[in-house]
């Protein structure tokens, strides 16, 4: 047993797994208000990376400016999306709606390769000390600094949808769009804001993850761990999204330690979160805080 | 008619020659009344008369293919839902809609979107936005609304496991948030026992004596509909086949042989009276 990896693997799936956490959130949080499933979730994840390092790089601005530019950017990005492309898909069937997102993911992918090529590209360094010792361990200061984003980010949408007035008016469309309308809500702002905080939350995961590994396409994964993410936790639970994201970090991280130790299968890490999804989809469809629809005959 | 002319200038809701059709069905044909302010108005009739149908529209969840709503003098036939929300056109549902996985707070706080004027940013801002003490100021007129619909010891428990005469109360509590000035209550003491259903009647009347509000209900419940409502509307396959005063709408012939199943011996004068008040 390789206590220091194992120890080194289990804070890597807490950190990856936290943003996970974010990106899940950022899915269910479309989910729930618009009822759209958004297969380009990881593509907001990728443009909002490209972004920040864009201004980065090209203009030299300093990091929390070009942070603050790429958030206003994917806020009328996120908006831009629902208005052009969602909102005539009202009323359309759900099929429809999950291919015009697979199609935007296609088409995002496509332009982002187009616009800043093809291999990774390295943010320009940000931090002044590379890394910090906490408790005895060294961990970088991204990794730290991610972390406390991502608890930020959480604590921030719990507040928003227990104490706001639009967190209120979000929560009451995903109960009931015709009843929401009744009380004087805009089901129009409630989709356009989800949409908004959806693109910017998840464009703060791409540019985390792209400070630590550098940019490429190959960001758009977290993408598609968000799924096992938000199946485990339940579809339309935001806490099970981040719950979700946690364990689905640590699973991975986990499977790739008894793999590297005993198995040596190879690509575990990859491989197990779906796993996880085959399994949850099979014994408990609902997830773990998902709500059950009740039919009534 | 000439009564109903009298009060336009305190006229609050004016439909005119409203239809509705789904497909080939006609949920409304030319369909017109005026609801003075302060009134208690009922729309009654059999299942399928278009009563939930009349209310949808002016509510916003139906357009009508031709006619006009007229809301407070202005023409709001095209405004959405959530605008006539906004002006103040408060409604409650026929099956319950309540946020069920809310408290009954949380329910009614959704009532008072419109009115809360803080944004995301302030919100944000929670303490220096001013966004607490204005949350504050809502909390108390919430507080006098959960009194007054005698809620307060469920305040806190979640809506959806409430009894079913109780959750008629907190929808009511909810349109109330709205401070409406028009309120449409759609069968508000449909499944309720005696007890329930005089409660009801009690809060509706207060709603309109005390509070000012004007109502607009539909209610089956014949003995309700009588005692409360200053002036009763009929409708029978989408049309209007009387209005006026309780009493009067009772003695009616052709109400008597629509709605009440009666076939009064008087069905001598089955003429189509659109415009009987």
């Amino acid at each position: 047993m390789d206590w220091a990896l194992l120890l080194q693997l289990v804070v890597n799936g807490l950190i990856v797994g936290a943003l996970y956490g974010v990106v899940a959130m950022c899915f269910v949080l479309i989910y729930k208000a618009s009822q759209v499933v958004n297969f380009a979730q990881g593509e907001f994840v990728l443009i909002g990376a490209w972004v920040c390092w864009f201004f980065l790089t090209k203009y030299q601005i300093p990091f929390v400016w070009g942070f603050l530019l790429t958030l206003a950017f994917m806020v009328a990005f996120g908006v831009l999306v629902q208005i052009v492309v969602l909102r005539p898909m009202i009323g359309e069937p759900v099929i429809s709606v999950i291919m015009v997102t697979i199609g935007l993911s296609i088409v995002f992918q496509a332009t982002m390769k187009w616009a800043f090529g093809v291999f990774a590209q390295p943010f320009p360094p940000i931090f002044a000390q590379e890394s910090v010792t906490v408790l005895g361990l060294e961990v970088r200061t991204v990794y730290l600094v991610s972390l406390f984003v991502s608890l930020g980010i959480m604590g921030g949408f719990a507040y928003f949808f227990k104490a706001t007035r639009m967190g209120l008016a979000m929560r009451a469309t995903a109960f009931d769009q015709q009843v929401a309308q009744s009380l004087g809500i805009s089901i129009r702002t409630v989709f356009a804001m989800a949409w908004a905080i959806s693109a910017a939350v998840s464009a703060v995961a791409g540019v985390v993850v792209g400070v630590v590994n550098g940019v490429s396409s190959a960001l758009s994964f977290i993408g598609i761990k968000v799924f096992p993410a938000v199946i485990l936790g339940g579809l339309d639970s935001i806490v099970g999204g981040v719950l979700g994201g946690v364990i689905i970090g640590l699973l991975e991280n986990l499977a790739h330690f008894v793999d590297s130790q005993w198995l040596h299968w190879g690509n575990m890490i990859e491989i197990a979160p779906f796993w996880v999804l085959i399994v949850i989809l099979m014994i408990k469809p609902y997830g773990l805080f998902g709500t059950r629809d009740i039919e009534r005959v | 008619m000439d009564g109903a002319r009298k009060a336009a200038e305190g006229e609050i809701l004016a439909v005119e020659g409203v239809s509705l059709a789904f497909g080939g069905v006609r949920a409304l044909s030319e369909v017109g009344f005026r609801v003075a302010r302060g009134e208690l108005f009922a729309i009654i009739g059999p299942n399928g008369a278009g009563k939930t149908s009349m209310l949808n529209c002016i509510s916003g969840r139906y357009r009508p293919q031709s006619g006009t709503v007229r809301f407070k003098g202005d023409d709001v036939t095209h405004l959405s839902p959530n605008h006539r929300a906004a002006i103040g056109i408060g409604r409650t549902f026929q099956n319950l809609a309540l946020f069920g996985h809310m408290t009954v707070l949380d329910n009614i706080m959704v009532g008072r979107h419109h009115l809360l004027r803080s944004n995301l940013l302030s919100g944000a801002l929670y303490w220096l936005g001013g966004a607490q003490k204005e949350e504050l100021a809502h909390r108390r007129d919430v507080e006098e609304i959960i009194d007054f619909l005698e809620i307060q010891h469920v305040r806190k428990a979640t809506a959806g496991t409430l009894s079913y005469g109780l959750r008629k109360r907190v929808e009511l509590a909810r349109a109330v948030a709205l401070k409406p000035d028009l309120i449409l209550l759609d069968e508000p003491m449909a499944g309720m026992n005696l007890e329930e259903k005089e409660d009801m009647a009690r809060y509706i009347v207060d709603l309109n004596e005390e509070w000012g509000m004007t109502v607009v209900m539909i209610e089956h419940d014949m003995g309700v509909v009588m005692d409360i409502s200053h002036r009763v509307m009929v409708l029978d396959f989408g049309r209007k086949i009387a209005e006026g005063l309780p009493a009067e709408v009772m003695a009616h012939p052709q109400v008597r042989s629509a709605y009440l199943g009666v076939t009064d011996d008087a069905e001598a004068a089955p003429e189509p009276a659109p415009g009987v008040t």
